[in-house]
């Protein structure tokens, strides 16, 4: 699965420091906006400090930094688990950190999270944990089979949609996690090093996935320090924490993946 | 969306809590609770209905008395106190009591003098007020009998069971005390039930938080599975209590005691009863529902 469609640059890189044929800026509309966030966790020093960055809607995006950086706190800003202490966060256009609490769960609705830890309800089935995000949203019943049973085999487990989670294997449970993400069609993929716990073929498998959801117009972010793994997507673009801060956000895409353009 | 789909929506969507009882031993707290609430509801209904039977039934009732230690001046002034009262018109009835009646009602303690004319027992006369006013209408009655007689007596019924019917009614307050204390307690039983489930669920929770499910959606879950438990334990309870109180009611009428027999359970106090459980339920489910949306107001 290759890139066919023209890829959005990180807002606030240009296009050379990008280092790859991209569709031009004026056409992207940014999805994600941080302006000088900070990140305290009670009475410590700033996990998170003077971030700031854009990402574009259909872009694609790989956030690393070494253990404890505070990629996992960024993604958790993104994805409305936390308030940051200070700063503004826009998502969709809109200013999520004075957002009133009951608007979250709209804004939650719009993101899939692909937890590192997989967070699969345990006594759902694999079906059942996919169908979750259709459910929370309201679907109706009769209209979750098909979705679900179309990711069950998108994910490769059309046979083990009655398996709970605990009879399978890492990989399984990372593309139940994956397909229970992207389901409700979200316009941001969030995942938190998706690759931390498969074999090299496996990730490359996974990959594959959130390119071709990408393909389909959403967002995504990812969170690795699997450089082999940034390399493999082309046009996709790296932000790098460094102790909580986002270090030389301009020269991101120092490793930019071969450019893949339209064709 | 049409019954089965609507009913698998519903099945899909409980599921979404593991199934079985989120506290063990709260049905059984709650029946144990259910069980002891209806047996004071039904206390306190009961001794009201007494205490309202009893009134209903002294009301207006007095004794008079004439205190003569002579027989035949005793009969004369007997007779002529049942003319003055036939005349009063404010007494509705006018009962002397036949002296072999009297004799009866004291020979379990007198023994068989009681009857001998020996004993200087007074004459006694019931009478019946009209409804309404009655210590106006007793005090005016009295000074009417003084003006007959000093030996003559007014003692109306409800002075004498007065401290008893004190007592009744301070024991059916109780009783409705006790029912809210039950209240309470049951209120407290759930919240401290909820929250455990809700830490012991909290991976769930956090899961269907990020995945934009309400607060309201998330309680609905906890609501609906202590509901059940409440469900379950109060008819348990309710039962069982329901069976005690017709075992006692039994016991209660077997004693043959006018007074004892006067604690009954009308109809409307049977529908007090049935609506425990039901408020119990619902007691649960507010309690479910509340500390539930308290805790997720605590996430973002």
């Amino acid at each position: 699965m290759g890139f066919t469609a023209a890829r959005p640059l990180c807002h606030g890189c240009t296009q050379g420091e990008a280092g790859s044929a991209q569709a031009p800026n004026s056409r992207m509309s940014a999805i994600v906006q941080f302006e000088n966030v900070g990140l305290r966790y009670g009475l410590d020093s700033e996990t998170l400090s003077d971030v700031s960055f854009s990402l574009a809607s259909g872009g694609f995006y790989f956030l690393t930094g070494a253990s404890g950086a505070g990629k996992t706190s960024l993604l958790k800003l993104l994805y409305l688990a936390q308030r940051p202490s200070r700063g503004v966060i826009r998502l969709f256009g809109e200013d999520v950190v004075t957002l009133p609490r009951k608007r979250l769960p709209g804004f939650r609705r719009r993101i899939g999270v692909v937890f590192q830890d997989f967070r699969l309800v345990p006594h759902l089935s694999v079906y059942d944990n996919i169908a979750l995000p259709l459910r929370v949203a309201g679907m109706e019943e009769g209209e979750i089979d098909a979705p679900v049973s179309e990711m069950l085999n998108w994910v490769g487990l059309g046979d083990r949609g009655q398996a709970r989670p605990a009879t399978l294997s890492g990989g399984e449970q990372q593309r139940v996690a994956i397909a229970r993400a992207v389901i409700g069609r979200p316009e941001i993929l969030v995942a938190d090093e998706p690759t931390g716990n498969v074999d090299a073929d496996m990730a490359r498998r996974l990959l594959t996935l959130f390119e071709a959801l990408n393909r389909l117009g959403t967002t995504i972010v990812v969170a690795t320090h699997d450089l082999p793994l940034m390399t493999q997507v082309g046009g996709a673009q790296m932000m790098k924490l460094d102790k909580g801060r986002l270090s030389d956000p301009t020269g991101s895409l120092r490793y930019p993946p071969k450019p893949q353009v339209a064709g | 969306m049409a019954g089965p789909d609507r009913r698998a929506a519903a099945a899909a969507r409980h599921r979404l809590l593991p199934e079985g009882r989120v506290a063990g031993p709260m049905p059984w707290i709650i029946a144990i609770m259910m069980f002891l609430t209806v047996l004071s509801a039904a206390a306190g209904l009961g001794l009201g209905a007494a205490v309202k039977a009893m009134g209903a039934d002294l009301a207006g009732r007095a004794t008079v008395q004439i205190v003569e230690a002579d027989a035949q001046q005793r009969d004369r002034l007997s007779a002529s106190v049942a003319a003055v009262l036939r005349k009063v018109a404010y007494v509705r009835a006018v009962n002397p009591v036949a002296a072999a009646a009297l004799a009866d009602q004291i020979r379990p303690w007198l023994g068989q003098d009681a009857a001998s004319g020996d004993l200087p027992i007074p004459a006694l006369i019931d009478i019946e007020l009209t409804p309404g006013q009655t210590d106006a209408k007793v005090d005016r009655l009295r000074r009417q009998l003084a003006a007959v007689s000093p030996k003559i007596r007014l003692e109306p019924h409800a002075a004498f069971l007065a401290p008893l019917a004190g007592l009744l009614s301070a024991l059916g307050w109780l009783a409705g005390g006790i029912v809210l204390l039950m209240a309470l307690a049951t209120g407290a039983v759930v919240v401290l039930a909820a929250r455990a489930a809700h830490d012991s669920h909290r991976g769930t929770i956090d899961v269907l938080h990020l995945m934009g499910a309400t607060d309201v959606q998330i309680a609905r879950l906890f609501q609906r599975r202590i509901g059940l438990d409440a469900l379950f334990g109060g008819a348990l309870g309710f039962t069982v209590a329901l069976l005690v109180i017709v075992l006692l009611g039994a016991r209660l009428l077997a004693t043959g005691s006018e007074l004892l027999s006067a604690i009954h359970l009308p109809w409307t106090s049977w529908a007090v009863l049935a609506a425990l459980p039901i408020g119990c339920v619902l007691l649960a489910m507010l309690a479910a529902r509340w500390t539930v949306l308290r805790s997720l107001g605590r996430l973002l």
